[in-house]
């Protein structure tokens, strides 16, 4: 342009002017409630922000089913499902605090920059007191972000990685969903039975944070029972054709193969593997394994017989036979004519303990319920004895070992549970290493308002 | 060496597709002059062609079996596919065994219609708009398709099994005097590249040796002249929209077996395919199924470990630098002509 | 009326944007909130500075495509480049923003002549591929190997243990301008059953994208401009006179990356988070559709395309199950679950339909985008004189590409 009259000092000066004028506003409103999107009328609004576009399209789809089950048992319609089983007794199906309770959705997308908008709008415009789901680490970690900022709780839906809540741990964000860590601590022991000491490892692993701290967590797991890693190759995400990186495995002198993928990758990399002939192989005189370190039933089904024998790992299976489980699966069941996924547990779970933390913290203020979460204990939610613990917001419960069925009878069941890995072997220190060490902290509890 | 041998089979195989589907896109470009968004699509609408016949084949009635229960604890239901009531055990096995291939059969008439309906009904009418419309209209298009595909079959990607007879893998090194297990390649990816290879070479003898192919190639040259001649080019050029679209079909139809198909495959392909097709040289059929294979065989070298541990996060990037380099050094990509797309 | 160089018509219309942009929180939320409508009200901050932000990055994309008719399909990544310099600038120095959107500007510009210079050697669909090339290599490493860098798929943000060198005690603790408001600052009005947000976000982008499109309006009436529309015309013929149009499509080009860069870095400034995946060829893909939507070559249409995406993506989407029942519940029964039913395909999960769907109906019936729609509506009231106006208007306005 040839000339312009905006000059920077004038701009600095409107900038200010503008600035002055905007901020004084903001104080008067902030005396007007305790906390952000405190509750008005008669009502509380949830936020359930989970994939429904995308590759994961139908697992968001799943922990929805879940999320409005959850709705429904706190406000008093259906058989209750898990509030009979649940060892704290807070929630008598009337809603919360004598409000009810009312959700609202939104489309992550399973990115982070969708999964934030959707989440303010659900903050912003439809005055949300905690938003809930995801199944992703990278959304969760950006949305549990923005919920420290804006001041509300976020009850993580299924995300894996290690730093959910280890290097990127918030005050105001929890997740029940197990992670890396625990995977491998609870398949380590199993693969040693099943499969010896003295064996050699390849790992392909999907090249994104997820990826590597899974890779990390079982290397080191399978590592210190006398296992080799003879190599790990980082493979792109959504690569489809996986087939340049399972080619050389057979003859890399490893006898095993570790496939740190997760969804359309793991279906699409396990698929090819046994098509390459892996599960027929002998190497080292041994036969050759396949191990998928996190399991998914919706996607175990995509991948149809080439899942069978193989050993993987899960936060929770319907199949389980605690009275809590079984009361989900009857009301999930009964709902939707089929079972629920361990996604969808996660957030039916999750939603529930909010609720209650809120009744026993007689108050919706975030930091209030953040008080109420830490340290909580209880049981009758499908995973035994669980302790949220205050540190680093994690639950820490026990782990399920999972198998492909030989001969499944539904498409429910291709998975059987192998063994349930008492909880004081997934243990570790809030300042492990791999979750951020000694420098990891919460930060404090936002209020926001 | 064993283990190039390895490679460069994937990179034959992996360049199979891109080949296939560039080849579509280029014939619909080269002939009508369209840029079409919507291939990748038609890709997708191929493999779901063949989830359809799974289903139909998957069809059937419930008989209660008392001495089994399902998650509810009721009594388990299980279900016999008609097929094998109707034409019994034994062939309604062998109709499930090899329903893959026999999907071709169902993915051509489908395809031809696809193909037909959408040119006449929607494509005709941008022939004389600008590039840009014919992006937006066909990008419009696919995301229809593909939302419409994942409302009746949902968004996880569906096993779609080879026949038993290929679901293994072939010890293709003893061909070649290697040791026994040096060279392990799965029987079915074998079986794309020469299904592969019969359909580029049958599209490209068509164009060749038939009168029609011949005012094809007369009117991708000049479409004005043949059209003075007196001769109806729209009437063949509706027709080669919809050879491509079946083009396309099948090979989304063999393509199952090796990646599981999905609602949003197509989408992946596209940029990947259009890519191709520009390296290629737009317009240039030739060009697309040379460029094809090339991305696809260098794309399989880039991700051998030794390749990666020299340049970290090559494999991810290798498609597009080699696209780079040859535009600069071949401003009309390998075979493409003046003129064609660039003003 | 003449005002800051330009022309009559030009400052009404100007003074017209700057209306319309001011009053945004006001137009945008029609509906009562606790009516029905309020579903559809859009008037909330978050989704007001993404209109601006995008309506930016349009603007500046359609200085590039509507004027010289070079496609690029690689744009998103300045937007990602320009997030990403905010970023660091909070990691190193503070959370003041107009360190980092100065940065963002330079180093966007930076990438834009780099790819530029190279990728303008050709032209037409050449030009695309090799944009999209450099892009989704960038959003590729981003993801991965870059890493230690960009904070892969997690995206960059802010941890306490940052240096943030400049930030003293008493400064505020999220993305701020000069301390002297935070940008999530925010204020309600109620008037009756309405409620309208004031966001200091939200006008701070305003701002910036009224000043970025007098800088857009000021090219478009330039030499410049001419030259750059000449160039899409016939530019065989300009080489032939002698005159060499590269340096003007690569100003061109470096311009619409710093435009980018500049949305991308707003984007930074009003949520403290930058994801590779706004580097994806969809992103690119996405402000392609805007500018053709809405109209290219036109001064508002970029606006309108941006903001109607926007829109689907945020309102649509969120139109679920329980909200269609409320809406439908006076029906009878069976009448109320055939239209669920149908409705089902259009939007919640299946909002990608629906906006497929109107982006077909928009090229095949309105071939000059959204723009061409208001002036066909515009012209059906003036009447028959204006009718010959409109047919005017339409001749004169550049074709949509090419």
């Amino acid at each position: 342009m040839s000339k312009s009259n905006f000059t920077r000092r004038g701009l600095l000066k409107t900038g200010a002017v503008t600035g002055a004028g905007l901020a004084l506003p903001t104080i008067f409103t902030s005396a007007a409630s305790a906390f952000t999107n405190e509750p008005t009328g008669s009502t509380v609004k949830f936020g359930f922000n989970v994939p429904q576009t995308g590759p994961y399209a139908e697992e968001g789809l799943d922990e929805l089913r879940a999320q409005e089950l959850a709705v429904q048992h706190i406000n008093g319609e259906g058989d209750g499902g898990m509030l009979s089983t649940f060892s704290s007794k807070a929630l008598d199906g009337t809603g919360i605090l004598g409000r009810k309770v009312e959700f609202v959705t939104g489309d992550t997308q399973t990115k982070s920059d969708a999964a934030r908008a959707a989440a303010k709008s659900m903050i912003e415009k439809d005055g949300v007191v905690m938003i809930n789901g995801g199944s992703s680490s990278g959304v969760a970690v950006a949305v549990q972000e923005l919920c420290q900022s804006a001041g509300i709780i976020f009850m993580a839906g299924l995300t894996h990685s290690n730093d959910t809540t280890g290097k990127d741990r918030k005050a105001n964000g929890f997740r029940h969903f197990f992670n890396a860590y625990m995977s491998a601590a609870a398949l380590a022991p199993v693969l040693k039975n099943a499969y010896g000491t003295d064996r050699r490892a390849y790992h392909l692993t999907a090249d994104y944070t997820w990826g590597w701290t899974q890779q990390e967590s079982i290397q080191a797991a399978t590592e210190a029972m006398g296992w080799e890693t003879v190599n790990n190759v980082l493979t792109p995400l959504s690569a489809g054709d996986f087939s340049s990186y399972i080619a050389p495995v057979l003859n890399s002198g490893a006898d095993i193969l570790v496939l740190n993928h997760y969804g359309g990758d793991m279906v699409n990399s396990l698929t090819q593997a046994v098509q390459f002939g892996l599960r027929d192989a002998q190497a080292n005189g041994k036969n050759f394994e396949i191990v998928v370190p996190l399991y998914s039933e919706l996607m175990a089904a995509g991948a149809g017989d080439n899942i069978k024998g193989v050993y993987g790992s899960m936060n929770w299976n319907w199949q389980l036979t605690d009275e809590g489980t079984q009361a989900f699966v009857k009301s999930f069941g009964e709902k939707y004519g089929r079972p629920p996924s361990n996604s969808a547990h996660t957030c039916y779970v999750q939603t529930l303990l909010y609720a209650d933390a809120v009744a026993r913290a007689g108050s919706f203020n975030p930091c209030a319920v953040a008080e109420a979460l830490e340290g909580f204990e209880f049981s009758g939610m499908g995973n035994g004895d669980v302790l949220y613990r205050a540190e680093d917001h994690q639950c820490f419960k026990d782990v399920l070992v999972m198998k492909g069925a030989e001969s499944p009878t539904t498409e429910y069941d291709t998975l059987e549970i192998v063994e349930t890995t008492p909880v004081d072997q997934v243990m570790y220190a809030p300042d492990h290493p791999m979750f951020g060490g000694a420098e990891a902290s919460l930060g404090e509890c936002n209020a926001g308002a | 060496m064993d283990a190039i041998i390895l490679q460069l089979l994937n990179g034959l195989d992996k360049g199979s597709a891109y080949a296939l589907i560039a080849l579509g896109l280029t014939l619909i470009f080269g002939t009508l002059g369209v840029v079409n968004f919507a291939h990748g699509a038609l890709f997708m609408i191929g493999a779901f062609c063949a989830v359809t016949l799974q289903k139909i084949m998957g069809l059937s009635f419930e008989q209660v079996d008392p001495t089994k229960t399902d998650f509810l604890g009721k009594p388990l239901v299980v279900k016999v596919p008609y097929v094998e009531s109707w034409f019994g055990a034994d062939f309604g096995a062998w109709l499930i065994n090899w329903q893959v291939p026999l999907s071709i059969l169902l993915a051509i008439p489908v395809m031809l219609i696809v193909g037909f309906v959408m040119e006449r009904g929607l494509i005709k009418h941008f022939y004389k708009r600008p590039h840009a419309d014919q992006i937006l209209v066909t990008f419009g298009l696919a995301i229809v398709l593909q939302e419409l595909v994942k409302y009746f079959f949902g968004a996880n990607p569906i096993q779609t099994g080879a026949p038993s007879q290929f679901s293994g893998s072939m010890d293709f090194g003893v061909l070649l005097g290697f040791d026994p297990m040096a060279i392990m390649y799965p029987y079915w990816r074998l079986v794309y590249f020469l299904f592969a290879a019969v359909v580029i070479f049958g599209v490209f003898a068509f164009l060749q040796f038939t009168t029609f192919g011949m005012v094809v190639r007369a009117g991708m040259a000049d479409r004005e002249t043949v059209g003075l001649l007196g001769i109806n080019i729209d009437r063949r050029f509706t027709l080669m929209f919809g050879l491509a679209a079946a083009v396309a079909g099948v090979a989304g139809v063999m393509y199952t077996p090796i990646l599981a198909p999905n609602y949003h495959m197509g989408m992946d392909f596209l940029v990947l395919s259009f890519v191709v097709v520009v390296v290629g040289g737009m317009g240039s059929l030739p060009g697309a199924v040379a460029a094809g294979f090339l991305l696809g065989i260098l794309q399989s070298f880039a991700s051998m470990n030794e390749i990666k541990s020299l340049i970290p996060g090559i494999d991810q990037v290798i498609i597009y630098l080699v696209a780079i380099l040859i535009l600069l050094t071949r401003p009309r990509g390998l075979l493409g002509r003046a003129g064609v797309m660039e003003e | 009326m003449k005002m800051l160089g330009l022309s009559n018509k030009d400052t009404t219309f100007l003074l017209i944007v700057v209306g319309l942009t001011l009053l945004t929180p006001f137009l945008l939320q029609p509906f009562p909130v606790a009516s029905g409508g309020n579903m559809f009200n859009a008037g909330y901050p978050d989704l007001m500075q993404r209109f601006a932000i995008f309506g930016i990055f349009a603007i500046g994309f359609n200085i590039l495509f509507g004027l010289t008719g070079y496609l690029s399909f690689g744009h998103a990544a300045f937007l990602g480049v320009g997030s990403y310099s905010v970023v660091w600038m909070y990691k190193l120095l503070g959370y003041n923003v107009v360190p980092g959107l100065i940065l963002a500007i330079i180093v966007s510009a930076l990438f834009a002549l780099l790819i530029g210079y190279i990728s303008l050697r050709r032209s037409g669909i050449y030009f695309s591929i090799l944009t999209l090339a450099f892009a989704q290599m960038m959003y590729n490493l981003a993801y991965s190997v870059l890493t230690p860098l960009t904070n892969g798929e997690t995206g960059l943000q802010v941890y306490s243990n940052d240096p943030q060198v400049l930030r003293g005690p008493e400064h505020l603790d999220a993305p701020h301008f000069f301390n002297l408001f935070k940008m999530t600052d925010s204020t309600k009005l109620t008037l009756g059953g309405w409620e309208f947000t004031l966001s200091a976000g939200y006008y701070f982008t305003a701002v910036i994208a009224i000043i970025a499109f007098y800088i857009s309006l000021r090219i478009f009436r330039s030499p410049f401009g001419l030259m750059l529309r000449a160039i899409k015309t016939n530019q065989t013929r300009l080489n032939y006179t002698g005159i060499n149009t590269r340096p003007y499509t690569l100003a061109a080009f470096v311009i619409s990356g710093m435009y980018a860069g500049l949305a991308g870095g707003l984007l930074a400034a009003m949520d403290p988070l930058a994801g590779a995946e706004r580097m994806q060829w969809t992103a690119s893909g996405e402000v392609v559709l805007m500018v053709i939507l809405g109209g290219a070559g036109t001064l508002m249409g970029p606006v309108l395309g941006a903001g109607f995406i926007k829109y689907f993506e945020n309102i649509f989407s969120k139109i679920n199950d329980g909200v269609l029942h409320q809406w439908f519940a006076w029906m009878p029964d069976g009448l109320e679950n055939v239209i669920i039913t149908i409705s089902h395909f259009f939007v919640g999960k299946s909002w990608h339909l629906t906006l497929g769907l109107l982006f077909m109906l928009v090229v095949i019936f309105l071939p000059g985008g959204l723009v061409e729609g208001g002036q066909r509506i515009a012209a059906r009231f003036r009447g028959r004189k204006a009718k010959d106006d409109a047919t005017h208007a339409a001749k004169t306005q550049p074709s949509a590409a090419e």
